[in-house]
């Protein structure tokens, strides 16, 4: 590797690993997201030319957020018409003087993480603005991730920052009587990156493949600043759940289902990191971990622990209720009861009509359907499938099932 | 920074202020406000006696009432003044109304 590939390597690393920490702590120190954005850029593009020259330093954290706060002391300095905007540029020069402390510096990603997160953010936006300033992606980037045109994308980010001037959304993590309900904002939003990048076919869109990597980072960081539980939850069903990515797809991108997935290839090192990582105390995301370890942990679908499963499920109701989670339920209690005990139960909830229109509940039907030898309502319930199905992947693996049984 | 709270509720909730000046929790909620010198005014307003003005081509339009069609209605207005919206959002939540209404928190423009 030559000397400039190094020096890239190396920025690229520090942007990877440093870019949410010098926007989040210019942040702070400016209050203006839209500078404090800019001049981190800046801070990078001025690395690949120093960095060359002097070398890399030794923290190349530090490096880029004094750079980055020095971008802005000019910029405010050169627009400092009234004295007003004099004022600012000195106190942001003293703040530039005083050593960064180690310790400021994760408190300003965690104020960052909250914020962005805030429920009085609509949620796409908060998702968007997660990306953009604590990822560091491109507003492209994120409008390719979520199918949308980039001016729109754009505008949602936009109008997203001046609600949090306008408003005055606070730059702070919540205090400890908001802090469970504010995280549960958190997660939801990590969680849904993870799930956008999980549930997207294979090979279709390598971006949405990264939305997963991203959440997992994320979650990492998460856990680092704040060892909540029900952030350790999270990240370990991330991890658990990532774990299987490579069985639950065939080589044409045709989908695996958990049965048919060859468990030695699942990832040990991440189903171990999972397990490790699980807590003790129950919640909506420990209780959906622990369901995901029940599977990981088992070396086929017969010899897993059908049974806890079922208690998981039950306490998950119990907390969180919610008609997919009693879908899931369903299936489990199929596995310890037979067919016919989760027919009844899916049943049930069709009749509720709360699941209308999701493909899921019909594929579930047929599925237990077949199991039970009533190869002909399987058929029809596989047929309504495949009509609200809205992969080709899912309706491909739903038309073989029906194949299967059709005379 | 100043934000005003709107108090929507549904037309059955025509309770007259000095009932609501009367409630317990609306008390408690107000002198709450007092000691930490949030509050800076506000009125109960009379819900279903509002009227509709706009000038078009230089003619003045009367009608009654801004909504027609919903039942909701604004009846009622806080100005406070707090630190940041986390704070508005409290003071909001604590108010008898967001129980059965909804209360909006309005930055003020300033």
């Amino acid at each position: 590797m030559g000397v400039s590939d190094a020096v890239q390597a190396a920025v690229a690393e520090a942007f990877a690993a440093e870019w949410g920490q010098v926007v989040a702590t210019l942040i702070r120190v400016t209050g203006d997201w839209d500078l404090a954005e800019d001049c981190a850029a800046d801070a990078f593009a001025v690395a690949l030319e120093r960095w060359r020259r002097d070398g890399v330093p030794r923290s190349p954290g530090a490096w880029l957020t004094t750079t980055a706060r020095n971008r802005a002391i000019d910029l405010l300095r050169r627009e400092a018409t009234g004295a007003a905007k004099a004022r600012e540029a000195a106190v942001l020069s003293r703040a530039v003087d005083a050593p960064v402390e180690p310790d400021e510096v994760p408190d300003d990603r965690l104020r960052l993480i909250f914020t962005c997160s805030h429920p009085a953010l609509p949620f796409e936006a908060r998702i968007a603005l997660t990306l953009r300033t604590l990822a560091g992606l491109t507003t492209a980037e994120i409008a390719r991730a979520f199918l949308v045109p980039e001016p729109t994308m754009y505008q949602r980010i936009t109008r997203a920052k001046k609600k949090i001037r306008e408003a005055g959304i606070p730059y702070r993590v919540p205090p400890a009587h908001l802090l469970a309900q504010r995280l549960n904002a958190v997660l939801a939003v990590i969680y849904l990156l993870f799930n956008e990048g999980y549930t997207a076919s294979e090979g279709a869109d390598l971006v949405r493949h990264n939305l997963s990597a991203e959440a997992i980072r994320l979650g990492r960081l998460l856990v680092r600043l704040l060892p909540e539980p029900e952030a350790q939850s999270l990240l370990a069903l991330m991890l658990l759940h990532d774990a299987r990515r490579p069985t639950r797809v065939d080589a044409a991108g045709g989908l695996i289902t958990l049965d048919q997935q060859d468990r030695s290839r699942w990832d040990a090192a991440k189903i171990a990191e999972g397990l490790r990582l699980l807590p003790a105390t129950p919640g909506p995301y420990q209780l959906q971990a622990a369901i995901a370890a029940c599977h990981t942990t088992a070396r086929s679908v017969e010899t897993t622990d059908w049974p806890r499963i079922v208690r998981l499920y039950d306490d998950l109701l119990a907390i969180a209720p919610s008609p997919v989670v009693r879908l899931n339920r369903a299936v489990a209690v199929a596995m310890v009861e037979g067919p016919a005990a989760g027919l009844a139960l899916v049943d049930e909830l069709a009749a509720s009509g709360q699941l209308a229109g999701y493909h899921l509940l019909p594929a579930t039907r047929a599925e237990l359907l077949r199991r039970q030898g009533s190869y002909e309502p399987a058929a029809a319930a596989y047929r309504d499938a495949v009509e609200l199905a809205s992969t080709d992947a899912e309706r491909d693996y739903l038309r073989a099932r029906l194949a299967e049984i059709e005379p | 920074m100043r934000y005003v709270l709107l108090i929507w509720h549904g037309e059955e909730h025509s309770e007259p202020p000095e009932e609501i000046g009367a409630w317990p929790e609306h008390q408690a909620w107000l002198a709450d406000l007092e000691t930490r010198g949030l509050r800076q005014g506000g009125a109960r307003l009379r819900p279903a006696a509002t009227t509709k003005v706009q000038v078009r081509d230089g003619e003045i339009l009367v009608s009654d009432g801004p909504y027609a069609e919903t039942k909701d209605l604004i009846g009622g207005f806080v100005l406070i003044d707090c630190e940041h919206l986390d704070e508005a959002l409290e003071v909001a939540a604590g108010h008898p109304f967001a129980k059965f209404g909804t209360v909006e928190v309005r930055p003020v423009w300033e």
